[in-house]
C-alpha cells in the first residue's frame, strides 16, 4: 500500500442544477504531505472536500481515500478520514469533553478508550480545563480546537479540513498551525483549503489553486509565488509634503515606481532585502518621517490577478469576520 | 515516514467496532443531555398542555359541557392525544436544527449507520412527548381525571398513545428535512398539525357540529384516538354520539390502522426527504 497516494481525484465533477461547482479537479497528495486548495469563496473548495469525505456524490470522477473508492467504500473510507468542516460541526449544548465522548461512542471505541482519549485530546488541545464547560461558552479558537480534536478521536491516517483559521484571531490561527504541524509529524497527511496564501506557505508542501471550479495553477508555495510576480517594496510617508522628497530618493534606487499622493504611498517592485536597507537609511538620513516601510509579498489577489487576469472576488457569504490581514488580500 | 500499513493498524487498534444499537444510545443521550441543558425546551410538552387544560376546563368547559357531566375528566385524553400528535414538531424542529448546524456533517463523516440519526432524534422524541403524558397525567389527577377500567385498559391506553407518537415521527421527518429552517418549520406546522388536533372530538363533542364539520372531525385519525382513550379509561362521560361514523365506532381498531397505515405512507416520503436533504 506504500507509495500508493493517501487521497486521489480524478477529473471530478459536481453539478447542482445548471451550476457547475467543481468542473474536472484532479489532484494526487501522497501520504505524509500537506496539501493545500487555495481560492476565494465559491471557488469549489468545499464541494470538493464534501466530496472526498463521502459527504456529497461527485456527479462524475472518481475521489479515493487511502486507496478507497468514496463512493463504493465510502463506510471503510469513514473508518480512515477525519473531517474538519467550515462551519462548526460540535454541539453547543454538550461540554466539550461530552462532545469527543460522543465521537468515541459513535465510533464504537469501547468505554475505557473513549475516556482516555476525550481526556487526552482535551489536553493536547489546551482544552482541559474548559473540558467540562458547555461549548456554546467557547471562543472562536477554543471550538476549532475542538473541533478538530473531534476529528482526531479514532486517529484518522488522513485528515480534511475545511478552511481551518476562516474567523478566527490572528493568535489563534498560529496556535492552529502549530497543531495542524505536530499532526503531519505525526505522519498524518492533511488536506486543507483555505483563502489565504500565507497559510498555504506555512503549512503545505503542494497548492493547488481553483477558480470558478477548476484547478488554474498548482505547484509547491515557492513555485506559485514565483510565478505570480515579485513582492513590491511599499513606503508610506508620515506626511503629505514630504512625498516628493521620498519619491525621487526611492526612485533613484529602483527603475519603475508608482505614488499614490492621496494615500502618500509609493510602490516599487522590490529589489531584495538590500534595496530596501538603503532606501530606509536614506529616507532617514534626509528626515523623511515614515509610517512604514517593507517588502509586501504577493497576495492572494496578486496571485489570482497573475494566473487569471482578473481579480478573486468575493461571493456574497463571505465569513462576517475576516482577519485583516485576509481583508487586505482580497480587496 | 510512516507507512501507510502502520497508518492502517492504528485505525484498527482505536476504531472499534461500529456497533447500531450504541450509536443509537449514544445519540439519544446527547438529544436528552440537550432537554437537560436547556429544561424549557419542555415548555411543549408541560406548561403548554396544562394551560390547555386550564384554559379549557375553566373557561371553555361552561359552554361545551353537558350539565351533570365533568367536562375535565372527557377533555384529558384529548390533550394527551394532541400532545402526542406533537411529537411531530419535536422531531422536525430537533432534526431541522441539526440539519442546519452541520452536525448532521460530522455524525455523516463518521463510520455510522445511515438511519442512527433519524432513528435517535425518533427515541429521544417521544421520550420527549412521554415526560409530557407524564406531566398530563399527573395534571389530570388534580382536576380530577382517573383511569377507571383497571391497569390493562389503563396501559393499553398508553400504548396506543405512544404508537401513533411513532406515526408522527415520520410526519416530523419529513417536514424536518424538507422545509430549510426551523422557523419555517414553525410556520409551516402550526399552520398545519395544530389547526388538525383542533378539528377532531379532542375539545368539543361532534354531534353539536356542522355536518360538514362533522365529517372531518369523525374522520380524524386524532378522533379515533382519543375516543379509543376515553373509552379504554373510561372517561366517555360524554357519550359518543348516536350514529357516529365507522371509525369512532371501533377507535382502538382504528387507531392501530392509522398509526400503522400512516407510517407506511408516510415513512418512504420521509426517508426520502431526509437523505435528499442531507445528500445535496
Amino acid at each position: 500500500m506504500s507509495g500508493a497516494p493517501a487521497i486521489e481525484a480524478v477529473d471530478l465533477v459536481k453539478r447542482f442544477g445548471d451550476f457547475t461547482a467543481v468542473d474536472g479537479v484532479s489532484f494526487s497528495v501522497p501520504e505524509g504531505t500537506v496539501f493545500s486548495m487555495l481560492g476565494p469563496n465559491g471557488a469549489g473548495k468545499t464541494t470538493t472536500v464534501r466530496m472526498m469525505t463521502t459527504l456529497s456524490r461527485p456527479t462524475s470522477g472518481t475521489g479515493r481515500v487511502a486507496g478507497l473508492d468514496v463512493v463504493r467504500d465510502a463506510d471503510a473510507v469513514r473508518q480512515r478520514m477525519g473531517l474538519t468542516a467550515q462551519s462548526a460541526t460540535v454541539d453547543e449544548l454538550l461540554t466539550g469533553r461530552e462532545n469527543l465522548r460522543l465521537v468515541g461512542d459513535l465510533y464504537g471505541l469501547d468505554r475505557p478508550t473513549v475516556r482516555r482519549v476525550a481526556d487526552e485530546l482535551l489536553e493536547r488541545f489546551s482544552l482541559d480545563e474548559a473540558g467540562d464547560k458547555v461549548v456554546k461558552e467557547y471562543s472562536g479558537g477554543m471550538r476549532r480546537r475542538l473541533d478538530l480534536a473531534a476529528s482526531l478521536v479514532a486517529t484518522p491516517p488522513v485528515l480534511f479540513l475545511d478552511e481551518p483559521t476562516t474567523g478566527l484571531d490572528p493568535r489563534s490561527r498560529v496556535e492552529l498551525w502549530g497543531v495542524l504541524r505536530d499532526l503531519v509529524r505525526d505522519g498524518t497527511t492533511l488536506f486543507l483549503t483555505t483563502q489565504y496564501l500565507d497559510e498555504a506557505d506555512q503549512l503545505a508542501d503542494r497548492i493547488v489553486v481553483v477558480d470558478h471550479g477548476r484547478v488554474i495553477a498548482d505547484g509547491t508555495p515557492l513555485e506559485l509565488k514565483d510565478r505570480s510576480g515579485r513582492a513590491s517594496l511599499v513606503v508610506a510617508v508620515s506626511r503629505g509634503d514630504e512625498v516628493r522628497a521620498a519619491e525621487e530618493i526611492v526612485r533613484s534606487e529602483v527603475g519603475e515606481l508608482h505614488v499614490d499622493p492621496d494615500a502618500r504611498r509609493i510602490t516599487a517592485p522590490a529589489e531584495g532585502v538590500a534595496a530596501l536597507t538603503r532606501i530606509a537609511a536614506r529616507l532617514d538620513e534626509a528626515g523623511i518621517e515614515l509610517d512604514d516601510i517593507g517588502l509586501q509579498r504577493p497576495s492572494l489577489d496578486d496571485v489570482f490577478l497573475h494566473l487569471t487576469g482578473h481579480r478573486a472576488e468575493e461571493t456574497a457569504d463571505a465569513p462576517a469576520a475576516v482577519p485583516a490581514e485576509a481583508e487586505e488580500a482580497v480587496r | 515516514m510512516t507507512t501507510a500499513q502502520e497508518h492502517f493498524h492504528a485505525v484498527h487498534t482505536t476504531a472499534g467496532r461500529p456497533n447500531p444499537a450504541r450509536q443509537v444510545w449514544a445519540l439519544v443521550r446527547r438529544n436528552l443531555t440537550h432537554i437537560k441543558r436547556q429544561p424549557e425546551m419542555l415548555t411543549d410538552v408541560t406548561i403548554q398542555p396544562v394551560m390547555f387544560v386550564l384554559l379549557f376546563a375553566f373557561v371553555f368547559g361552561g359552554s361545551i359541557a353537558i350539565p351533570g357531566v365533568d367536562y375535565k375528566e372527557w377533555l384529558l385524553p384529548g390533550i394527551m392525544a394532541q400532545t402526542m400528535t406533537f411529537s411531530a414538531f419535536i422531531v422536525a424542529i430537533g432534526l431541522n436544527t441539526d440539519l442546519g448546524k452541520g452536525i448532521v456533517d460530522r455524525f455523516r463523516s463518521l463510520p455510522i449507520g445511515r438511519s442512527s440519526v433519524v432513528v435517535a432524534r425518533s427515541v429521544s422524541s417521544i421520550i420527549h412527548s412521554m415526560i409530557g403524558i407524564v406531566v398530563m397525567s399527573v395534571t389530570g389527577l388534580f382536576v380530577g381525571w382517573g383511569i377507571h377500567e383497571g391497569v390493562l385498559r389503563g396501559l393499553a391506553g398508553y400504548g396506543l398513545l405512544v404508537l401513533f407518537g411513532f406515526a408522527m415521527i415520520w410526519v416530523g421527518i419529513l417536514f424536518g428535512s424538507a422545509l430549510r429552517s426551523v422557523e419555517a418549520v414553525q410556520g409551516v406546522m402550526f399552520t398545519t398539525v395544530f389547526p388538525i388536533t383542533f378539528l377532531s372530538n379532542a375539545f368539543a363533542r361532534t354531534d353539536v357540529m356542522p355536518d360538514w364539520l362533522r365529517f372531518l372531525a369523525e374522520w380524524n385519525p386524532i378522533s379515533a384516538l382519543v375516543q379509543a382513550l376515553r373509552e379504554l379509561w373510561g372517561n366517555d362521560g360524554i357519550p359518543l354520539r348516536e350514529g357516529a361514523a365507522l371509525p369512532l365506532q371501533h377507535p382502538v381498531l382504528t387507531t392501530v390502522i392509522w398509526a400503522v397505515g400512516l407510517s407506511a405512507v408516510l415513512a418512504p416520503l420521509a426517508v426520502r426527504a431526509f437523505v435528499a436533504r442531507t445528500n445535496d
